[in-house]
C-alpha cells in the first residue's frame, strides 16, 4: 500500500473503524482502507475495561446495547476467535438520595425496553455479591444480561475478519493533512511512523530458543521507510479517530467539542471465581470486573487529568481506586495489583456522541465521541456506520447525534456513565 | 518441537505461538506482546520480554528500538497498602513516580 484510490478511508484501526470496515466488506464494499498512527490496540480499543452493558438512562442507548450484547453472545463462532465473553451482569451502586432516584428511573425504562434489570435494597447486594459491604449504599440495580468481554481479541477479531474479505489495514500510518476541492476532500495525506522492514517470503531459517537464527538478509527484505509521505485518494473519509479525533476534524478546519480526558486503569493477581457482575458505583466512578483469566480489572474516576491527550499512569489513580475498592469490598486488601495503564475517554459536553457527516466537508463523515462505552457500542455502530455511508441515508438517530445539535442547542442526555 | 518451548511461563506463551504470530503480521514489539499475551502475568515481562524480542529480532532483521512500555507498579503491591497512601501521594509526586515506572514519555505523553 503506497498511493492508490479506494471508496472509502477510515482513520483509525480502533473497535470501531475495524467493525465499521468489516460491515462495509460484507456489504460488499470492499475497496476499504483503514489507516492507523500506531499498532492495533494502541488507542482506547486496548486500553479499555471490556464491559458491556445495556444498563443505560436513554432508550436509544438502551436498545442499541442489548444488540451489542446479542453480538457479542455469537461473535466467538462467526469470527473464529474466543473473546472470553462472561455474562455474569452489571451491578450498579449508588450512595446519594439524587443518584438512587435516577437509578430507579432508568431501571423504569430498561424494564420498559425488556430488559430484565433489578432494583435492590442495599442488604440484597449481598445476594448477589456476598463480599460486597453495603454500609452507605443507598440503591442498587441489578441486570444479568450485561457482561465483559477481554477487548483484544475482539479487535483482532473484526481485523482479520476484515482482511478476509479484502479491507486493508496501513497500522503505523498517519494522517497529517487532507486536499480538499470545492468542501470535499479528495486525497487523504499520510506518513509511515515507524521503519517498517517486512520479510522476504522465504523462512525456512527456524529460530530456536537456544538463540536467534541466522538474520533476515537486507537485501531480500521489503523495507518501507519511516516518514516515507503517500496521498491517497478517495470518496469518502471516515473518522473513527476516537480522542484523536478533534485534531482530524481541525485538518479541514472543523472544531469539535469533544475532550480527550485520561482513564486509568488496572488489573491484579488472577484469583479463583467469585466475582458474577462488573460492579460499578456511579458515586465515585469505581468499577471492577474479575476477567476469564481471574485477575480483577478496573479503575475510577480522578480529578483533575492532564490536558490533552495522556496515557500515562499515575500512583494518585492507584491510591484512590485501592482506598474505594477496599471500602466496597474489604477482603480485596490483601490482593496484588499487577500492572496499571491509561488511555483516554472521549467526551462530549452532552454524554453522547458525534456521528454522520459534518457541514463544511461534505465527505467526512464522523464517530467519535463515545465517552467511556464507545468499546459496547461498536459491534452495532459498525453496522450502522456501514450502511449509512453505503446508502447515504440518514437515519432517525444519526440525525440527533449530528454535530449540528450543539450550534442548534439540541442537546441530548445520558446520565448512566461510569468515571 | 517449538510448540513445546515456552518464551513467556506466566502466560503459557510457546516459541510457536510467537512464531505464528510474528508471520501473521505481529512485526513490532507492542503488537507481538498483545497478540500473544506474553508479559502480562505475575513478571510482566521480566522474564520473556528478552526472549521474545530476541526471536522478533531474528525475524524482521532488526532489534525494536524501544522495549514494551513497561506497567507501575514495579513490583506487585496490595491494594491495602495502596490504600493507605491516602493523600500523601499528590498529583506533582505522580509525574516522578510514573517515571520511576519507566514511563519514556514519548511525544505528548502518549505511551
Ligand atoms: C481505561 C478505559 C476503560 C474503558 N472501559 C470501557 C468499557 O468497559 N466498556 C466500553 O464499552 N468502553 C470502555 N472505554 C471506552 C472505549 O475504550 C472507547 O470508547 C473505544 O475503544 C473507542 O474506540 P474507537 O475505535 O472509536 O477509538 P480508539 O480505539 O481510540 O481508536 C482510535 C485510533 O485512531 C488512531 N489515530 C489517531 N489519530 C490518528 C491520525 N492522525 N492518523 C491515523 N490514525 C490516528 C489512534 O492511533 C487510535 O488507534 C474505556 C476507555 C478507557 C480509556
Amino acid at each position: 500500500m503506497t498511493a492508490g484510490r479506494y471508496r472509502v478511508v477510515i482513520i483509525g484501526a480502533g473497535i470501531m473503524g475495524l467493525s465499521t470496515a468489516w460491515h462495509l466488506a460484507k456489504r460488499g464494499i470492499t475497496d476499504v482502507l483503514v489507516v492507523d498512527r500506531g499498532y492495533l490496540c494502541g488507542g482506547a480499543s486496548g486500553r479499555n475495561g471490556g464491559g458491556v452493558r445495556a444498563q443505560f438512562s436513554s432508550e436509544s442507548n438502551i436498545r442499541l446495547m442489548r444488540e451489542s450484547i446479542e453480538i457479542c453472545r455469537t461473535f466467538a463462532a462467526e469470527m473464529k476467535i474466543n473473546v472470553w465473553f462472561r455474562q455474569g451482569g452489571y451491578l450498579f451502586l449508588t450512595r446519594t438520595k439524587q443518584r438512587a432516584r435516577m437509578l430507579e428511573a432508568s431501571a423504569k425504562l430498561q424494564r420498559d425496553c425488556g430488559l430484565e434489570t433489578r432494583l435492590l435494597a442495599p442488604r440484597e447486594v449481598r445476594d448477589i455479591v456476598p463480599e460486597i459491604d453495603p454500609t452507605g449504599v443507598e440503591l442498587a440495580s441489578f441486570n444479568p444480561g450485561d457482561g465483559v468481554v477481554f477487548p483484544w481479541p475482539f479487535v483482532w477479531g473484526y481485523a482479520k475478519a476484515a482482511k478476509d474479505l479484502g479491507v486493508e489495514i496501513a497500522t503505523f500510518t498517519e494522517v497529517e493533512g487532507f486536499d480538499t476541492n470545492n468542501g470535499r476532500i479528495t486525497g487523504v495525506r499520510l506518513v509511515r511512523t515507524r521503519h517498517d522492514a517486512i520479510v522476504a517470503e522465504d523462512r525456512d531459517e527456524r529460530t530456536t530458543a537456544a538463540g536467534p537464527g541466522p538474520r533476515v538478509d537486507a537485501s531480500r527484505a521489503r523495507v518501507i521507510p519511516e516518514g516515507e509521505r503517500f496521498v491517497v485518494e478517495c470518496d469518502t473519509v471516515l473518522c473513527c479517530a476516537g480522542a484523536w479525533s478533534p485534531s482530524i476534524a481541525r485538518m479541514v478546519g472543523i472544531e469539535l467539542p469533544n475532550k480527550p480526558h485520561r482513564h486509568e486503569i488496572c488489573s491484579t493477581e488472577p484469583l479463583k471465581p467469585w466475582l458474577g457482575p462488573l460492579v460499578a458505583d456511579l458515586t465515585d466512578g469505581l468499577y471492577f470486573s474479575q476477567s476469564m483469566r481471574g485477575e480483577i480489572v478496573g479503575g475510577i474516576a480522578v480529578e483533575p487529568v492532564p490536558h490533552g491527550i495522556n496515557q500515562r499512569s499515575s500512583a494518585q489513580f492507584l491510591a484512590t481506586y485501592a482506598r474505594s475498592l477496599v471500602r466496597t469490598v474489604p477482603s480485596m486488601s490483601r490482593v496484588k495489583v499487577l500492572r496499571q495503564w491509561a488511555g483516554c475517554y472521549d467526551l462530549t459536553p452532552d454524554g453522547n456522541p458525534i456521528v454522520g457527516h459534518v457541514d463544511g466537508c461534505e465527505n467526512l463523515v464522523m464517530a467519535c465521541g463515545f465517552m467511556g462505552h464507545g468499546f459496547m457500542m461498536a459491534p452495532v455502530m459498525g453496522r450502522l456506520l456501514a450502511e449509512h455511508v453505503a446508502t447515504d441515508e440518514t437515519s432517525e438517530l444519526f440525525a440527533r447525534w449530528n454535530l449540528r445539535r450543539f450550534r442548534e442547542g439540541k442537546l441530548l442526555s445520558e446520565s448512566m456513565i461510569i468515571g | 518441537m517449538s510448540a513445546k518451548v515456552l518464551l513467556c511461563r506466566c502466560e503459557d506463551v510457546t516459541l510457536a505461538e510467537v512464531e505464528h504470530a510474528i508471520e501473521s503480521g505481529q512485526r513490532d514489539i507492542e503488537s507481538l506482546k498483545r497478540f500473544t499475551g506474553f508479559g502480562t502475568g505475575w513478571c510482566q515481562g521480566k522474564q520473556c520480554l528478552i526472549s521474545c524480542a530476541r526471536v522478533l529480532a531474528a525475524r524482521v532483521g532488526e532489534f525494536p528500538l524501544a522495549p514494551v512500555t513497561p506497567r507501575p507498579p514495579v513490583h506487585p503491591m496490595p491494594l491495602g497498602m495502596l490504600a493507605s497512601l491516602g493523600d500523601a501521594v499528590s498529583v506533582d509526586r505522580l509525574e516522578s513516580v510514573g517515571a520511576a515506572g519507566g514511563d519514556h514519555g514519548e511525544g505528548e505523553g502518549e505511551r
